[in-house]
């Protein structure tokens, strides 16, 4: 009745093997699929590469990965929200790669568009850019910044349609569209399926060509 | 030199920077980015209705703090303050959200930093002490913003000045600064100077430049804030 994509929670994150590099959408709590990180923290599944901006807090969102000691490296922009990863790091337990926002926003984008990499001048004569190759564009200096991929997606989108078309909610969109883009495998946590062909075409954010799995919030 | 209680510090601060943003949009309308901190109090102080603020996490049309009880944790600012929504506001994902920073649509973006210096270096991303990991949005701001006003208190919680000679700490863009406000003074960088504007009644020069580790120049029409 939901179509051929549906999946349970529980099924969807069964595909999620030791070792595979997720990326998660979220913006601190806003617009993380709960209800999949809540079944990836109970199949204990480890070894993970996170690819998400941030990772929520102690014990709390995306936190809970590493609470868990499900985590072995990240990638994202921001950690001060959850001080454990900075502890995590410096104990050696777990490797992070820091890169700013919009680059970050922008190298997902570019794999999901198929541009294996892009100038952009943030962060350039950083520490941020270090070993990174820097070239000038219009008297500018911009730093070669590589895009960024994943085997498996974990989107948090408002509803989708049978086919998996998919629209947000608010600020809960974040990163959700363009790691939509950038993954093999793409799993979609939604709060309602509706028939294919309710939704507004001209209102569609993410076309259901990116989605692979939809599962449904249980509350 | 009379010293300025901290919440005034920070009010006064984001009134000046409002009242500056006031008078800019009298000639148009004007897109404005606000950091976390005193940032964010600038919204509290603008009157000008021409004046939209965005939020990196992909708002444009950012409202004033959601009061109690009509919170929505999935309509929060780049602070992860609950907001509210302003009539024409929109949303968009997080890449073409630094795409309208990046691509210099947004006019100005206010943030706060540990330290400036006279060259109009930034820090104010991390403060190394191991304790802190991570950048946000803090680069591609200040590099995509077409002007960067910083807001911060004119000395560190332990009496340093933080506009300095030159950064200590890990900077956040080359040469970016354009204006820095603080609850003394506000000062412009002016082919590459750092030109003293406006100086509050508190304060004379000399006394100003006790507390200020950076050089300035006196503009010509140096007036009281």
């Amino acid at each position: 009745m939901y179509g051929e994509k549906y999946r349970s929670i529980e099924d969807a994150i069964a595909r999620v093997k030791p070792g595979t590099r997720i990326m998660v959408g979220s913006f601190g709590l806003a617009g993380y699929p709960e209800e999949l990180i809540e079944a990836l923290v109970a199949s204990g599944t480890g070894d993970l590469t996170i690819i998400s901006n941030d990772l929520g807090a102690p014990g709390v969102g995306l936190g809970k990965l590493l609470t868990n000691n499900q985590i072995r490296s990240l990638i994202g922009t921001y950690y001060n929200w959850n001080p454990e990863v900075a502890v995590a790091y410096n104990e050696g337990r777990i490797s992070v790669k820091l890169v700013p926002q919009g680059t970050f926003a922008e190298a997902v984008r570019a794999a999901g568009v198929g541009i294996p990499a892009f100038f952009t001048p943030t962060g350039a004569g950083t520490e941020l850019a270090a070993g990174k190759e820097t070239r000038e564009f219009a008297g500018r200096a911009c730093v070669l910044e590589e895009s960024i991929h994943a085997d498996v997606a974990l989107i948090k989108a408002y509803k989708a349609d049978e086919l998996g078309n998919l629209v947000y909610y608010k600020t809960a969109r974040n990163f959700n569209p363009v790691m939509a883009m950038a993954a093999d495998t793409v799993i979609a946590e939604v709060e309602e399926i509706v028939p294919t062909g309710s939704l507004d075409p001209e209102c569609i954010v993410t076309p259901h060509i990116y989605v692979d799995v939809l599962t449904m919030r249980k509350s | 030199m009379q010293a300025i209680l901290e919440q005034q510090a920070k009010e006064r601060i984001a009134s000046v920077i409002a009242r500056y943003f006031d008078r800019k949009a009298q000639n148009g309308r004007l897109f404005i980015n606000l950091g976390v901190g005193i940032p964010t109090m600038v919204a509290n102080y603008v009157t000008n209705p021409h004046i939209y603020i965005q939020a990196e996490n992909g708002m444009l049309g950012v409202g004033c703090a959601a009061p109690e009880g009509q919170m929505d944790h999935d309509l929060i600012n780049a602070g992860r303050t609950c907001i509210t929504e302003t009539p024409g506001c929109s949303y968009m994902d997080s890449a073409a959200s630094f795409g309208m920073i990046r691509g210099g649509h947004v006019d100005t973006t206010v943030i706060g930093a540990f330290e400036v210096d006279q060259r109009g270096n930034i820090a104010n991303w991390i403060i190394p002490n191991g304790k802190q990991l991570g950048v946000g949005g803090a680069m591609d701001l200040v590099t995509g913003a077409r002007e960067v006003v910083i807001a911060m208190q004119h000395s560190s919680k332990n009496g340093k000045a933080k506009l300095v000679k030159q950064c200590s700490l890990p900077i956040t863009g080359i040469g970016e600064a354009d204006m820095v406000v603080s609850e003394y003074a506000v000062f412009v960088f002016e082919s590459g100077k750092l030109v003293l504007k406006e100086i509050a009644p508190e304060i004379s020069v000399d006394e100003l430049r006790g507390i200020t580790e950076a050089e300035f120049e006196l503009s010509p029409d140096l007036h009281s804030m």
